[in-house]
């Protein structure tokens, strides 16, 4: 059935091996092609795909490209860095790295933020090391096809005891094309031990172009490391983006991820954290709004597989007109893992009567001393506080807002990267009807 | 608290007590499937031509089919021609007209069983109508439900005498091409009971019958259709035990329930077939497909289940909310020990305005027992104001068991509401602190906190039932607690 698209990414591929013929990873990307070509891309059929169809993703032949960063307006650039926060930006123009445009400030010893390009040929055996981490079961056709297109994304390492303060923020820009294209970054975070540092990835659409973002995430934490990790999905309304975020945790590692999903046409968030030794936890807030005929897939899974491990997980969802969203919480307790504490919930708000929520919260348990539990929700805005703000004066729609926004802050509010969540509130209503009048009454 | 728990301790001492088979001729079908063994179950049943067909459809569909794979069981694949197709007392060849002409040796089986055919006044309320391997033996109270004009018999003579209901109803629920299992219960199906309810009646007593696997080697494959007519009410009662056994058994029956206009159905369900040794060996596989059909406006179906058996339990009881303002419920106690498996949970199919319904699930694991809820609550586009809540509880009883929840909700209507809650939890050290302080036994503490887990489902059951559902569990998980 995509035998046509598998067959045009393959071509790329052997495109693309001339020009990076030398490089340490060509055993990766060999792999990776061929497992693309056994297993194809996933289908319906496939239970962790049930409820998304890729075919407007495979059905398309995106190509590569390349945009000359100079297109991009300065101004445009203002808008999109966030001034108010004293970061490192790297920034990636349609894949690519783009030197220009990003700013690095001063680095403690040891620390190594770089593009992947570059970082490839200055420490070649760190990368090769930590992505073989994937193993052929994990991988899903888009994961594959993003390690077969290895190329530019970001290696962040940080040494023992290393504590970087100001946030590292990955800016993917994408747009500035007539033809369709896809983009593979590849993002390694290596945390030693007692090291901590915040990651926000951006994905943000310059205009509506026809794009296919397809990202990977790779994380290790060893002992005691910490990781605040934002992912800030804003693709164009035309675009796809499929991205999964894959996280190893040592010892008393801790990792809280936030992740908020506005754009795209079709997208798939996956994250999957594997809690290695006891005291390892996880927290994970996430928020999707759609509209219009978007559809937002986010699938998490958490695997305890020692003691005294935890995650919290909390997810809301947003839907209007035709929109569709799909959440898939899974957290497997393995057999050893005694004095567990897993708590999930996953709300979501439908706002139109034709728009669609699937929802699929799952827990597999097979030790005994645990503390898990699960919640799904699906519903409205409530009828009596509605009636309350109403007899209060507020017009219906300002009063809808306001609830649907108060809806969504319950994940935005435990954002405390004050700009990012500024930021956030301001898009978010943005997006409902009022705005003005609700900034008024939230401010 | 004291009898009981020696109530407790003589029947675990009994071994699994319906352990026995009872010899009786049986006129059974060589093992195997196809064509030929079809076209003799359905010539010895003496069945009409649409019916055979139908089977024969069923079969051809079956055929095409490939086994599930998708529950979170594990087992030996089963070899379908293997089993025997057909097992038939031989002594029912004239049928008997009262219990005097009854084998001897098939009512003490009965007595061994504790089906009270002999104290039915005793009784009274209790219509039983007893399935000896596949065929009805026995039918009692037929008289009283006749004079209420409802028809409680077994499936084969529902066929032969009121072949317009039966034609009109079978399949309209679980169509023959459902499913694997139900495909080959369409197929294969040798009795089972049938029931209808006429338009504004209130079935004068509980409906039951006693399911019994008891010739080696025979899957069981029942058929049960309830019809409840407009304004009708009815409560139906099923309870399985089975004799000990090495080799694993199929039972793959399916359940049809039809609520129209302003009908109840209340389907309530102990099990418990033999689960196999604390080895995990034997053991029956329990396939089965329940599923109710709301169809009219105001119908109301209910599911009790109580599942302390099987080695295998695999069944989902589904209620399809066609009708607007029906009501769907689903109330289940599961329970796994030693190597026991259970994938079970619900459907709840929301097509209706206004329609609701309530799911409320406890599973129960021990041992190396695994214990899965799975279920779907799906609103479609024009079911406003549906309400669903689901609750689903897991205990869990010793290191080595799982639990697992897969539910599964799929909403397509703004108006809708749907709730799902899901806790796991062990008996908790202070709990058992707190009662053993108060000179309660161990054992005793375990079976009130156990009993006290279940008693939103063991409230739902008719109170016969409710005795017999907690001595049941006590029984299960003996042993389970250390």
């Amino acid at each position: 059935m995509n035998s046509t698209v598998i067959k045009h990414y393959v071509d790329q591929f052997q495109h693309l091996q001339k020009e990076l013929i030398s490089d340490q990873l060509q055993a990766h990307r060999q792999s990776a092609i061929e497992l693309l070509q056994e297993t194809g891309f996933p289908t319906m059929r496939q239970e962790n795909w049930k409820y998304t169809d890729v075919r407007p993703i495979t059905g398309k032949l995106f190509n590569t490209t390349t945009v000359d960063p100079e297109k991009i307006s300065t101004e445009t650039f203002d808008n999109l860095r966030l001034h108010e926060l004293d970061c490192h930006e790297l920034v990636f123009i349609n894949g690519r790295y783009s030197a220009g445009h990003s700013i690095l400030k001063a680095l403690p010893e040891g620390v190594v933020i770089k593009d992947l390009a570059s970082a490839l040929k200055d420490h070649p055996q760190l990368i090769a090391e930590h992505l073989s981490g994937f193993s052929a079961a994990e991988h899903n056709g888009f994961s594959a096809l993003n390690t077969a297109f290895i190329r530019d994304g970001a290696l962040i390492c940080l040494p023992p005891n290393a504590v970087i303060e100001k946030p590292i923020n990955l800016l993917y820009l994408s747009g500035l094309n007539d033809q369709p294209f896809a983009s593979h970054p590849r993002n390694l975070i290596i945390l030693s031990e007692n090291s901590q540092v915040t990651v926000i990835e951006s994905y943000i659409g310059l205009n509506d172009s026809d794009y296919f973002t397809n990202t990977v995430t790779e994380v290790c934490m060893k002992q005691n490391a910490h990781l605040q990790h934002y992912k800030i999905q804003q693709e164009s309304m035309q675009a796809y983006h499929i991205g999964s975020l894959k996280i190893t945790q040592a010892k008393d590692s801790q990792v809280e991820s936030h992740s908020i999903s506005l754009g795209g046409a079709l997208v798939r968030n996956d994250i999957h954290s594997l809690l290695e030794a006891e005291g390892a936890g996880i927290r994970m807030n996430g928020l999707y709004m759609a509209t219009g005929k978007q559809h937002v897939d986010n699938h998490t899974r958490v695997d305890h597989m020692r003691p005294h491990t935890s995650s919290h997980e909390i997810y809301r969802g947003v839907l209007n007109d035709h929109a569709r969203g799909v959440f898939n919480g899974k957290v497997v307790v393995h057999k050893d893992a005694q004095k567990t504490d897993a708590v999930q919930s996953n709300a979501n708000l439908l706002l139109s009567d034709n728009a669609e929520v699937d929802t699929k919260p799952e827990l597999e348990i097979y030790a005994d001393d645990v503390k898990c539990a699960h919640g799904a929700t699906v519903g409205q805005l409530d009828q009596d506080m509605l009636f309350y703000l109403r007899s209060r004066s507020i017009d219906e729609n300002t009063a809808k807002s306001l609830l649907t926004f108060a809806f969504a802050d319950e994940v935005i509010r435990r954002i405390n990267l004050d700009p990012i969540r500024k930021r956030l509130e301001y898009q978010v209503i943005g997006r409902l009807p009022e705005a003005d009048l609700i900034r008024e009454f939230a401010a | 608290m004291a009898t009981k728990s020696q109530d407790v301790e003589t029947l675990v001492k009994k071994e699994y007590a319906h352990g026995f088979v009872t010899e009786i001729d049986a006129d059974t079908v060589a093992p195997g499937l196809n064509e030929d063994v079809i076209r003799l179950i359905s010539h010895k049943k003496n069945e009409p031509e649409w019916l055979l067909e139908w089977r024969l459809k069923a079969y051809r569909h079956w055929l095409t089919m490939e086994e599930p794979k998708w529950a979170h069981v594990h087992y030996n694949p089963i070899d379908f021609q293997e089993i025997s197709y057909y097992s038939a007392p031989k002594s029912t060849n004239d049928a008997p007209k009262s219990l005097d002409e009854v084998d001897p040796k098939l009512l003490e089986t009965y007595e061994k069983l504790g089906i009270p055919l002999h104290e039915q006044k005793m009784l009274a309320g209790v219509a039983v109508d007893a399935v000896f391997d596949s065929v009805s033996v026995a039918t009692t109270f037929k008289k009283k439900l006749a004079e209420a004009g409802v028809i409680f018999c077994p499936f084969s003579e529902a066929v032969q005498e009121h072949p317009e209901l039966v034609k009109k109803y079978l399949g309209s629920v679980v169509p023959a091409a459902d499913n694997f299992y139900a495909a080959l219960n369409s197929a294969v199906f040798t009795d089972g009971s049938f029931c209808y309810i006429p338009k504004n009646t209130r079935c004068p007593m509980e409906l039951s019958t006693y399911f019994r696997i008891n010739a080696s080697k025979t899957g069981q494959f029942e058929r049960t259709l309830i019809v409840a007519d407009e304004g009708s009410h009815v409560s139906y009662l099923e309870g399985c035990t089975a004799p000990m056994r090495d080799e694993n058994q199929l039972h793959a029956a399916v359940v049809e329930l039809i609520a129209l206009d302003n009908a109840t159905i209340k389907y309530s369900t102990v099990q418990n077939w033999y689960p196999g040794d604390e080895n995990g060996k034997g053991g029956i596989y329990n396939f089965v497909t329940k599923r109710g059909d709301c169809r009219g406006v105001n119908s109301h179906i209910s599911w009790t289940q109580v599942e302390t058996g099987s080695a295998i339990t695999w069944k989902y009881p589904s209620c399809l909310l066609k009708g607007d303002n029906s009501v769907g419920e689903f109330y289940s106690v599961a329970v796994t020990n030693n190597y026991q498996q259970a994938d079970t949970g619900t459907k709840m199919i929301h097509l209706g305005k206004n329609t609701r319904s309530t799911i409320i699930s406890k599973g129960i694991s021990a041992g190396h027992g695994q214990n899965a809820y799975r279920g779907l609550v799906k609103i479609s586009k024009n079911a406003a104001n549906a309400r669903n809540y689901t609750q689903c509880d897991s205990l869990l009883m010793g290191d080595r068991c799982g639990a697992h929840t897969f539910p599964y909700i799929e909403a397509r209507n703004a108006s809708a509401q749907v709730e799902h809650e899901a806790t796991t939890s062990k008996i908790g050290d202070d709990q058992l602190f707190y009662c053993m302080q108060r000179g309660i036994a161990e054992e005793d503490a375990v079976h009130m906190i156990v009993n006290g887990f279940c008693k939103e489902v063991f409230k739902e059951l008719p109170m016969e039932f409710a005795v017999e559902a907690q001595k049941l569990l006590s029984v299960t998980l003996e042993g389970a607690v250390g």
